[in-house]
């Protein structure tokens, strides 16, 4: 009898123990924190899950070779990747340092930290298009890692055999999505829902998203001819729709199903390895005749979170990795896909971009990119994107969509610029 | 000699009390138990759904963006601005119509399936398996397979295979929302993922009718068939009834991971939820708008639950049928 007793009160006492180590694990917690090989304090940066084999693996190496900070990588699918970030940034288990795209709300809300310091020593360095679109009252508040021209693919043998030439405007771009369309290979594919050539066809009407003084500059007449003349396109029947993978992907070019497709230069290994030289790009063309072509000069940024608890060690780890480790940025910029490195010194001796379709790519980023502008928010890109949704997608009329997406767009500038 | 009295007299004498244990502390305690018992559960509750509530009410009055914590009363400032915005006022339009479309069908592909399955002689566990299955599978996998195999807009996605046997063009099913194909997609996504459970509600309650009233009915000459069902099954099924068109009516208003999954960047099939998220949550980090939005809705779905089970007799006592 005692020894029953005695058994069940020291299982209880056991379990009793061990839920109490279990509370006390618990409060650890899953934050992401610890885990790299370094000593001393713990950092955690997000990244979003990039589509080349062996980024993510690149990004951890790169953490485990820092010694002065345990730095734990989180790699988050690209679709959460936002919204992920901007609700953790609101809570204790922020990352210290993430990357983004340079946006004002996060200055103004003080959730970037200022990383003037780091930078100046090396500014002149930096492409001044970069060092311009992060910064806010003369302070720098990210360092760009990548530059990512955007722009149209295209297959040669394709274009060759409907006898099309590579188009220069919109109106050729849809003559040629109809020739090239066949019972089984659509024309052309820009995504399923269109949003990334949002920026090129404003640019390329030659309008832009906001003035010098952070006034609405995209709703213009040849912005609204534009919109009409995609809603043509999307209604023709020789785009791409319901593709299985968004356009940042190459795959659909790759297997097939579209003769030409809208994609970044981080897909060219990728595309060489399926078509071989098969292919080539262009920028997106004008939208009108008095606009010009243009390229969408996207890329990542590496951010330091303000309210961390180690603002300084993160600052020290992004300058190690993003301003010191030059060899470690070229492999990030040039090993997997293919990126511009921002920093000049880099873009000019960076050999895999010196030929062929790569430094194509390089010329049409000079010669037509257009960069981030800092006051276009978040907010604001989806007001944009609900008038492509509207008027080309939906036939609204483009002139109501662009009128109600200056309502949205004036209530952010309201709030960000007085 | 009534039934009360006969009890009265049959009364039998107490048995004798068993010698009371000494209590040892509070485990004899039936309030200790009480607490023992409900307390994590009241504490998660507190923390988990109580807390968050009063702190979103908090919110709506507030300018609240890129913060949880804001300083900047704005009084119904967040409330208009949400009352007065055609795409959340256009949302209540989507869930009208997906409401009008979805509850109903559930609720007689869920019934048609428990009156298939009791009826099943043989294999019955295994089609009550099968068609309870979905349930347990996630909306984002169920969406994504409808999106990505089943609906697929290219050539090589299922619907698209099966119709081009037929000669029919291929289909973008989401991309495109002229004609509105998408309802399609998300309507057979949700009718998989739920009739199951209604179904298992359903047969627990054709399994409570008693036989007799159909022995009865067949004695009275009743007609097995749909006159057996019509006059006897559906209305010993009210109760069910109700209580399932209440619970299709609440989730079809929390609708958000297959119209998100499905129709992600779109301005069309927008049910609130998806709405709240993507005008004030989300990318924009609006959270006093958000939460503006969340208190009318939750008002909303008070008032129309409260309606309908009053039209509907939901928890009438069995002396008002």
């Amino acid at each position: 009898m005692s020894n029953s007793n005695w058994s069940r009160r020291s299982l209880f006492r056991a379990a009793a123990g061990m839920a109490a180590a279990g509370t006390l694990a618990a409060c650890g917690g899953n934050n992401g924190r610890g885990g790299g090989s370094g000593s001393g304090v713990g950092l955690t940066q997000y990244f979003h899950a990039y589509g080349e084999q062996g980024t993510e693996q690149a990004i951890k190496k790169y953490a485990k070779a820092y010694d002065k900070a345990n730095v734990t990588t989180q790699w988050i699918t690209s679709a959460d990747f936002e919204s992920k970030l901007f609700a953790t940034l609101l809570t204790k288990n922020a990352p210290d340092l993430f990357e983004f795209h340079p946006q004002i709300q996060l200055i103004r809300s003080g959730q970037v930290a200022d990383l003037t310091d780091i930078i100046t020593p090396v500014k002149d360095d930096f492409n001044p298009a970069d060092i311009k679109s992060h910064t806010v009252d003369g302070k720098i508040y990210g360092v760009r890692m990548i530059d990512d021209p955007q722009f149209f693919f295209y297959r040669k043998s394709m274009l060759e055999k409907a006898k099309v030439d590579v188009p220069t405007t919109l109106d050729e771009l849809a003559e040629a999505a109809a020739k090239l369309a066949t019972g089984k290979v659509k024309g052309l594919y820009m995504g399923n829902d269109l949003h990334n050539v949002i920026d090129t066809m404003i640019w390329s009407a030659g309008a832009d998203h906001l003035t010098e003084k952070n006034e609405i500059a995209y709703h213009t007449p040849g912005v609204i001819e534009g919109l009409k003349k995609m809603r043509k396109l999307f209604t023709s029947g020789d785009l791409l729709l319901g593709a299985p993978t968004e356009s940042w992907d190459p795959s659909s070019l790759n297997q097939g199903l579209c003769a030409i497709q809208f994609c970044g230069m981080w897909a060219m290994p990728g595309i060489q390895a399926a078509l071989g030289d098969d292919w080539g790009v262009f920028p997106f063309p004008k939208t009108i005749d008095s606009g010009k072509q243009s390229v969408y000069n996207g890329g990542w940024s590496m951010f330091v979170n303000a309210k961390g608890e180690n603002v300084e060690a993160a600052k020290e780890y992004v300058k190690w990795l993003w301003i010191d480790q030059k060899k470690y940025q070229e492999e990030w910029a040039t090993n997997f896909g293919f990126h511009i490195p921002p920093r000049t010194s880099l873009a000019q001796t960076a050999t895999k971009l010196k030929s062929g379709n790569a430094a194509e790519g390089v010329r049409l980023f000079n010669e037509f990119g257009h960069f981030d502008n800092i006051g276009w928010t978040q907010a604001m890109r989806t007001a944009l994107e609900d008038v492509f949704a509207n008027s080309v997608r939906k036939d609204m009329d483009p002139e109501a969509a662009l009128d109600k997406a200056d309502t949205a767009v004036d209530r952010e500038l309201k709030k960000l610029f007085g | 000699m009534s039934t009360t009295e006969t009890r009265d007299l049959a009364r039998p004498a107490p048995a004798k009390a068993a010698p009371a244990k000494p209590r040892r502390g509070l485990r004899g305690s039936p309030t200790f138990n009480f607490w023992l018992f409900t307390g994590p559960f009241l504490i998660g509750l507190a923390i988990f759904v109580y807390a968050p509530i009063l702190w979103s009410l908090w919110l709506s009055f507030f300018e609240a963006r890129f913060t949880v914590t804001p300083d900047k009363f704005v009084g119904f400032e967040n409330y208009t601005y949400m009352l007065t915005n055609d795409d959340f006022v256009g949302s209540l339009g989507t869930f009208t119509a997906f409401a009008a479309f979805i509850v109903p069908t559930t609720w007689a592909l869920s019934l048609s399936l428990a009156l298939l399955v009791n009826r099943l002689r043989f294999m019955r566990a295994f089609f009550r398996s099968v068609f309870f299955l979905p349930t347990a599978c996630s909306y984002v996998a169920a969406s994504l397979i409808w999106k990505m195999s089943i609906f697929s807009g290219v050539r090589f996605g299922m619907m698209n295979t099966v119709l081009g046997w037929f000669g029919v063009e291929n289909i973008a099913w989401l991309a495109d929302p002229n004609p509105p194909w998408y309802w399609l997609v998300i309507v057979t996504a949700r009718l998989w993922l739920q009739s199951g459970f209604y179904m298992i509600l359903f047969l627990a309650a054709l399994q409570n009718i008693p036989g007799e009233l159909y022995e009865a009915a067949a004695i009275d000459g009743a007609k097995p068939g749909w006159q057996t069902f019509r006059y006897i099954t559906l209305p010993q099924l009210r109760a069910t009834s109700t209580a399932v068109i209440l619970l299709l009516l609440i989730a079809a208003y929390q609708a958000f991971d297959e119209f998100y999954n499905l129709l992600s960047k779109t301005t069309w099939g927008r049910p609130p939820l998806v709405e709240l998220y993507y005008k004030a949550l989300g990318e924009s980090q609006d959270y006093g708008s958000g939460s503006a939005g969340a208190v009318i809705l939750t008002v909303l779905i008070c008032a129309v639950t409260l309606l309908q089970g009053k039209f509907m007799g939901f928890g009438r006592g069995e002396d008002s049928k």
